[in-house]
């Protein structure tokens, strides 16, 4: 370890460090690549857009997970906050139907990024004022977020209106030149979240809080607001995943985003974003999240893998890739 | 700061007290009905937690001597806690009980029978059945075997078809078996069989897979109505004509609502009622006050839901 450091601390950013940030590039590569020999549908224009379209949610989410790691932080309660809003923005969606009409989805969206910045604000505000461990208030908030979309679902679902759903549908289903939706929804978010993040004072006050705390606080750096806003720009994040979310299946239950969060956080890891905060990879990130949900996909695609083992087969999957990138620095 | 939890502290504990002694002093006037069930954290459960308010609603209306207690936990510890808190602040004369998991919860329940409490077990048996006074449950293997009898008549014993399954447990364990033993009289083949833990956007991702990977499908089972759901909605993006049934299983409210309404694809659900517990309340409380003894098994068959009898499986009211 000692020695992979010491490398990369030289003063001589060749190839070698290129090579380490196309890791999570070429690790997607050969997934793809083992994915065609295994099954020849793997590569069909359906197979393919379905897998990157739904790999939107949680490259979404993860593009906010970017920051609050970069910073030094972790948020466990993600997954329960994203289906929190999703149920308060579909409530608010069915309260409003009658009298506003299809116009009730957009007031719904914006309540959905205003709950959703507020929840990402009061996870900031209990780690940053309240100078507790991140692990542990998001795990707290992970319950709580979690308990409250049972309490309104009474453990059911929360549908959304009838009427609502044609007009609403096209945010998952739909494309744009092509492209789906939630895909394009992806790449503004991730375009917004690198630009922030690499040219931005902002971006480079997260690296320094999360690279060393007290040299940043020593050089003025507000380690306290920059983390507390990149825990809002989480929340915002959730919020966005939210609004594509609702219409693939028009309901919020209480395993709606269950475990999303180690799915967030493994995407963040594997496109070489540290886990201990400092450095940041948002493109990585992304391709973390597609090989997250590629990985699935070929599960289910290829024949000689237990149901029993899949998830035995994926955990190993993971740490190869994380192991190879090791290496390949 | 920690002066004010502390005297937060000290009010809930005063009040819990209260609460307690409140619960003594009925007692003893009272037929007291314990009912311990899995804390709502999804939609059968959501379902059992609703049918027990409703059995302690309604019984408590109509025999003023009987006292329901509900008592929801999240877990099998929990459960077990909540076993031991239920019987140390009272005598309890019954106790309905849904045990999260057999093995964790056989001992416990024996030593709230020792206090000479009536059990009654539901859905899941406990490892000793001698313990349980009565006991109620749906049977799982028929849920899978009509199913799959219905199923082969309508394809006539011809065709392909994918399964999907739930979470690793015995109830998923007997709906696939009773499934699979029935389809293995006929020529219909099963492609293939995978887990998607009973949740609606598991379901769907792993039916856009099947989609993919299969170009002739003539019919799913998803073996819960959740994931039913998620399968529909795949179906549908998919734009494909090859499948002609698409069928659950669990009686959700939903899809009992599209049986009722004739919905071609998915004509026929079974049931695995969560009101199972309602009947189990019911019958202890015959017990305590008709003197109706009812001692026993109750295995509850799993007919198929039809749109002529759908209406007696549909809770419009009821989160599942």
């Amino acid at each position: 370890m000692t020695s992979a450091t010491s490398t990369r601390a030289t003063p001589e950013p060749g190839r070698r460090i290129r090579w380490a940030d196309m890791g999570p590039f070429l690790a997607l590569a050969l997934v793809i690549v083992i994915g065609t020999l295994i099954n020849s549908n793997f590569v069909s224009g359906t197979n393919i857009a379905n897998v990157v379209t739904r790999s939107a949610f949680i490259a979404i989410i993860a593009v906010g997970a970017t920051f609050v790691i970069s910073s030094g932080c972790l948020d466990l309660s993600v997954g329960s906050m994203m289906a929190f809003v999703t149920g308060i923005m579909i409530l608010t969606m069915n309260r409003l139907e009658p009298s506003m009409g299809a116009n009730a989805i957009l007031v719904g969206a914006a309540v959905g990024l205003v709950v959703g910045a507020a929840c990402g604000l009061l996870n900031g505000l209990i780690v940053t004022l309240g100078k507790i461990e991140p692990f542990i208030v998001t795990l707290g908030t992970m319950g709580i977020f979690r308990a409250l979309i049972t309490w309104l679902s009474d453990g059911g679902s929360i549908p959304i209106a009838r009427e609502l759903r044609d007009p609403y549908r096209p945010v998952y289903f739909g494309n744009l030149f092509g492209v789906p939706l939630p895909v394009v929804i992806t790449l503004i978010v991730v375009l917004a979240g690198a630009f922030i993040l690499y040219r931005t004072k902002y971006g480079r006050r997260c690296m320094a809080a999360g690279s060393n705390s007290d040299v940043a606080r020593f050089s003025g750096v507000s380690v306290a607001w920059v983390r507390t806003l990149a825990y809002v720009i989480q929340g915002l994040c959730v919020a966005i995943a939210a609004i594509c979310y609702i219409p693939r299946l028009g309901a919020a239950t209480p395993t709606t985003g269950a475990l999303w969060e180690l799915q967030v956080i493994t995407a963040v890891v594997i496109g070489g974003t540290l886990l201990r905060g400092g450095k940041a990879r948002i493109w990585g990130t992304v391709a973390g999240a597609l090989i997250l949900e590629v990985i699935a996909n070929l599960m289910v695609m290829s024949n000689f893998v237990s149901e029993y083992l899949v998830a035995a087969v994926q955990g190993v999957i993971i740490i190869l890739a994380m192991l190879a990138h090791r290496f390949i620095r | 700061m920690t002066l004010i939890s502390r005297r937060a502290l000290g009010l809930f504990s005063a009040a819990s007290i209260m609460a307690l002694s409140a619960g003594a002093a009925l007692a003893q006037d009272k037929v007291t009905i314990a009912v311990s069930i899995p804390a709502a954290t999804h939609g059968w459960t959501g379902g059992v937690v609703y049918h027990a308010e409703q059995a302690e609603k309604e019984i408590e209306a109509a025999f003023p001597n009987i006292d329901v207690i509900v008592k929801t936990s999240p877990s099998a510890t929990a459960q077990v806690s909540a076993l031991e808190d239920l019987s140390a602040s009272q005598k309890l004369d019954a106790l309905v009980i849904l045990p999260f998991t057999s093995e964790e919860l056989t001992g416990p329940v024996e030593q709230v029978k020792a206090n000479g409490t009536f059990i009654a077990v539901v859905a899941r048996g406990l490892t000793d059945p001698s313990i349980q006074d009565l006991y109620v449950a749906g049977d799982n293997i028929a849920v899978g075997a009509n199913t799959a009898k219905w199923m082969a008549e309508k394809l006539g014993n011809e065709g392909k078809i994918v399964v999907l399954r739930g979470i690793p447990t015995v109830i998923d364990d007997e709906r696939i078996q009773g499934f699979t033993d029935v389809m293995k009289g006929t020529n219909i083949e099963i492609l293939d069989i995978q887990y998607a833990n009973w949740n609606q956007d598991e379901a769907f991702k792993l039916m856009q897979d099947y989609l993919a990977k299969y170009p002739q499908i003539d019919a799913v089972w998803a073996n819960d109505d959740d994931m039913l759901l998620g399968v529909l909605e795949a179906v549908k993006q998919s734009g494909r004509t090859d499948i002609k049934y698409a069928l659950g299983g669990n009686g959700m409210k939903d899809v009992v609502k599209m049986v009722m309404d004739e919905n071609p694809m998915t004509p026929v659900s079974t049931p695995y009622p969560p009101s199972m517990v309602k009947s189990a309340i019911y019958m202890v409380a015959g017990q305590f006050n008709g003197q109706a003894p009812m001692r026993g098994s109750f295995k509850l068959d799993a007919p198929l839901i039809t749109p002529q009898n759908a209406d007696q499986f549909w809770y419009p009211d009821s989160p599942f």
